[in-house]
């Protein structure tokens, strides 16, 4: 398909790994924020490309493996009431919860399903007045703007029988947590190509300066991913920090101004706990208020107790860069896409489900 | 809400276009959970294979310059330095 086949041209990667390699004279650490790239990064073989200067590491951008254990607990609790319709994006169904997973309440009865838009959560609300529908609102920026417009339109429509369950989180500042941790060793980001289709790159700028790292907004074919690599060593060798954009098809400097308006009129910026990571201040998403009324924690009080992580699993690690998936001692072993320990091994954006999937651990 | 029919390689499915007023008929958008997050830019696409022509033909003139420059007795041996 146009704009997809020439990005994963062999010949245009290899020329520009060539490049990679002319440019690398040091150790250097870059991170790729998204999961979506990992995945690419993984399955392409992008890592034998490189010359041994230059490291990936992956980073926290997959909102599955982010979405902390109490709120999957409140899921499964939420799914499990009598007379609601629960609707999520396939990859979380499998995310263990700290008793059960979506998947095992559906097989318990719960009806749960699989939805490809949240308006069509939307659609099912106005097609059952008499059910509860409630919407997985798990994402980052990318996928604010189609939740916004389902409680815009839900609000618009008076279509009182639908809420979300919201855990949206925001990049910028999980790249601030990961730099200003003592144990930071990243030198460059790859950011996350269409969290700026929406958002823009303005917001990086400011990071960008304070830490003097250079961010480079990054694509998701194998070219773009090799591209960016090349301008973020670019900048690391000639000592620059700043922001660049490699992915000019699909994002400009101020982003989608009308997806941005909907997501600020519906959502307001809060607090948010990340799974493996912790509380990040101002890095998630919550409703605001002429639109709370749809928020499913307010409708459907359910116990939030503390509940403990799988001692084994190291997906907070992994989440931060500071460990790849193969390291894990559980990993293809004890924790598999089957039976998983945690998130990442699951998540169609995480990175152990990608080291798993394309066969890493085996070499 | 503006939709409009999207093909996937082949897949057709109906997509929200409302935070892409500007798309029309014939144009490549970029869709995420059923919605045009961007109309793809055709002539910064293309900004990627210019710019791996003229690296591809920066090095072709430098292995010119390279050959002519370096007289056959002071060649690395084999196995020496990378380039």
């Amino acid at each position: 398909m146009k704009f997809i086949d020439e990005y994963r041209d062999p010949l245009a990667a290899r020329k520009l790994a060539q490049a990679i390699r002319r440019t690398a004279t040091r150790p250097w650490t870059i991170m790729e924020v998204c999961g979506g790239q990992t995945h690419t990064i993984v399955k392409s073989g992008l890592q034998d490309l490189l010359p041994p200067e230059v490291t990936l590491v992956h980073g926290p951008g997959c909102p599955v493996c982010v979405t902390p254990l109490d709120l999957i607990d409140s899921a499964v609790a939420i799914a499990s009431r009598p007379g609601v319709i629960f609707c999520s994006f396939g990859d979380m169904l499998r995310v263990p919860g700290s008793s059960k997973s979506l998947f095992e309440a559906k097989a318990g009865g719960a009806d749960v399903r699989i939805v490809y838009s949240p308006l069509d959560a939307v659609t099912l609300a106005r097609a059952n007045p008499g059910r509860q529908v409630v919407f997985f609102a798990v994402g980052f920026e990318t996928t604010a703007p189609a939740n916004a417009m389902a409680v815009w339109q839900a609000a618009r429509e008076g279509i009182e029988n639908f809420s979300v369950l919201v855990a949206h989180v925001l990049v910028p500042p999980a790249i601030e947590a990961i730099l200003g941790a003592p144990d930071c060793r990243v030198h460059a980001f790859l950011a996350a190509g269409h969290v700026c289709t929406v958002m823009g790159f303005a917001e990086y700028e400011p990071v960008a300066r304070r830490y003097r790292v250079p961010i480079v907004v990054t694509g998701f074919e194998p070219v773009d991913l090799l591209e960016g690599i090349h301008m973020a060593l670019l900048q690391l060798e000639s000592g620059r920090a700043e922001v660049e954009n490699q992915y000019s098809r699909a994002v400009r400097r101020e982003g989608n101004r009308p997806a941005q308006q909907r997501i600020v009129e519906v959502f307001e910026v809060g607090p948010r706990t990340w799974r493996g990571i912790g509380e990040i201040p101002a890095s998630g998403l919550r409703l605001r208020e002429p639109y709370r009324r749809f928020d499913a924690l307010a409708r459907f009080p359910v116990a939030q107790g503390q509940v403990e992580e799988s001692g084994e699993c190291l997906a907070g690690l992994v989440l931060r860069g500071l460990k790849k998936p193969q390291e894990c001692p559980a990993f293809a072993v004890r924790c598999t896409p089957e039976r998983p320990l945690g998130a990442p091994m699951v998540s169609s954006e995480g990175a152990c489900a990608a080291y798993y999937l394309y066969g890493r651990h085996r070499q | 809400m503006r939709r409009g029919k999207v093909d996937f390689a082949g897949v057709q499915k109906e997509i929200c276009l409302a935070y892409t007023p500007e798309a029309k008929l014939g144009d490549y958008v970029i869709v995420h959970v059923g919605f045009a997050l961007n109309v793809v830019d055709e002539i910064e696409a293309h900004k990627i294979f210019e710019a791996l022509r003229e690296l591809g033909e920066l090095e072709e003139a430098q292995d010119g310059t390279d050959d002519r420059a370096v007289p056959p007795a002071s060649l690395d041996p084999p196995g020496g330095t990378d380039d």
